[in-house]
């Protein structure tokens, strides 16, 4: 039996929970998918306060916005979540199929939003496949949502945003942060956040990498080395660091193959962190109906995210016809929302990214 | 180890149950999950590459890449991240592809 279903929002993190509402407010009834038993996508282990304006929740940890949000949701007459659902597949005839319970259910959207996010990037070096050598993230899951501390000794790779975050949280759940190493010869992330780790007496290393990782069984530590300005490690620099964690936030990588499968064009866009579906303006993809919203388009912030979601749903209610004149509104504020979040220097990556996703579109 | 102070968080961790890993009688909590109750446990160990044997831990602890396939319950290739702990459950390291039981 197929199931028809008005609007489709696939994953249930910020970017999802957004569309899911913006949809629902103007009229629309919307099923929400997430593959996890708990929406909120990776909110629900982000302990740090939000940057950005009122709107964009500025101010507040990552979690308590997600059961915010999460709470709207399930309140919401036309929002129905369903959780631990998994999509299999976009097929060509618009048939979406769906694994909830160890059941397969088919679904037929009339409109879908794909707001699945990313992946986190790995790192090539000898013996880098040792347990201990974790993501960033699923460190954070360990001990933000797990409660059990990650580690005893840690290195972290990576001084962007999320290295310099989750460094200092494993600071307090105890965790000893030996040293964040980072490639590039200056820090990435805010400096508020390594401003932190500076004053806790964590040293972070530019122009340093992992050489290999050591072990038996699991990881007991690395050596690292200094590189050179061509990224060639320099001989004679290596430095054995015993430790039992090696973190790894070396960045993520937009999680788009449902995009791909339902045939929308997608190119490889560097300053977008890999492959990602060309959408117009209103984040609509190649495909007539499938928009995208959040990291699934382009890694960004979770406060870009939601800014996306919530003009991705608006979007789509103005295409159905729902509350079409507010809808319109809500869609040419988050536009200059997103403007205002991409400006100033932090957002020069995404601004060439997204310049480049314009041009690809001209081409056709 | 489980983080007992936190500054900003409390974990509600459920109820105990104990399971079944690799033959040994561990310890854990209903909302945690497996990867989340042996890592407590200190096993990092979760399984073997397919081709080569080699150890193999978690690696994005969310359910996306794979890395800490386990046999649950006689049912080979189990994501231990993101499946919660239930009382009696018996959890073993998987050399290989795993089996599936018909």
């Amino acid at each position: 039996m197929i199931r028809d279903v008005e609007v489709l929002v696939i994953g249930g993190g910020p970017a999802g929970l957004c569309a899911a509402k913006a949809a629902a407010d103007s009229g629309a009834h919307v099923l929400l998918l997430e593959r996890d038993d708990t929406p909120g996508g990776q909110l629900v282990k982000q302990t740090h306060k939000f940057f950005g304006s009122e709107r964009q929740f500025a101010g507040t940890r990552g979690f308590q916005i997600g059961e915010m949000l999460v709470d709207e949701i399930n309140a919401h007459e036309n929002i129905e979540l369903m959780t631990d659902a998994t999509v299999l597949g976009m097929y060509e005839d618009g048939i979406v199929t769906v694994l909830k319970d160890e059941k397969h259910l088919k679904l037929r959207p009339v409109k879908t939003i794909i707001a699945t996010g990313a992946a986190e990037k790995f790192l090539t070096f000898p013996n880098n496949d040792l347990p201990g050598i974790y993501g960033a993230g699923a460190v954070q899951t360990l001990m933000n949502v797990g409660g059990v501390k990650p580690a005893d000794k840690v290195v972290m790779v990576g001084a962007g945003n999320i290295g310099l975050i989750v460094s200092y949280q494993m600071l307090q759940a105890g965790v000893e942060v030996e040293c964040v190493v980072e490639a590039l010869p200056n820090i990435g992330g805010f400096l508020v956040h390594a401003s932190k780790l500076r004053r806790a007496g964590v040293p972070i290393l530019t122009r340093w990498t992992v050489k290999e990782a050591y072990g038996n069984g699991k990881l007991e530590g690395v050596i690292l080395c200094q590189l050179d300005d061509k990224w060639q490690q320099i001989p004679g620099t290596e430095k054995d660091v015993p430790c039992d964690t090696l973190c790894l936030a070396v960045g993520l990588t937009p999680l788009a193959e449902l995009a791909w499968q339902a045939g929308a064009r997608c190119e490889y866009i560097r300053e977008l962190s890999g492959h990602v579906p060309i959408c117009d303006e209103n984040l609509m993809t190649t495909v007539e109906g499938l928009y995208c919203a959040g990291d699934v388009s382009g890694i960004e912030e979770a406060s870009s995210a939601m800014v996306e979601g919530r003009l991705a749903g608006y979007a789509v209610a103005v295409a159905l016809g729902y509350d079409v004149e507010n809808a319109q509104k809500e869609v040419d504020a988050a536009k200059a929302e997103l403007v205002e979040l991409r400006s100033g220097p932090m957002g020069g990556k995404i601004r060439a990214g997204i310049a480049k996703v314009e041009q690809k579109r001209g081409e056709a | 180890m489980r983080i007992e102070k936190h500054p900003i968080l409390q974990f509600d961790r459920g109820e105990k149950v104990t399971f079944l890993f690799n033959g040994q009688e561990m310890e854990g909590y209903t909302h945690e999950t497996i990867a989340a109750a042996l890592h407590a446990a200190g096993v990092r160990e979760l399984g073997h590459s397919q081709n080569l044997d080699r150890p193999r831990g978690l690696f994005c602890a969310i359910g996306n890449c794979s890395s800490c396939f386990m046999t649950v319950d006689g049912e080979p290739n189990v994501r231990v991240c993101v499946t919660k702990l239930k009382q009696g459950m018996v959890v073993e390291e998987q050399h290989g592809k795993g089996v599936v039981k018909g």
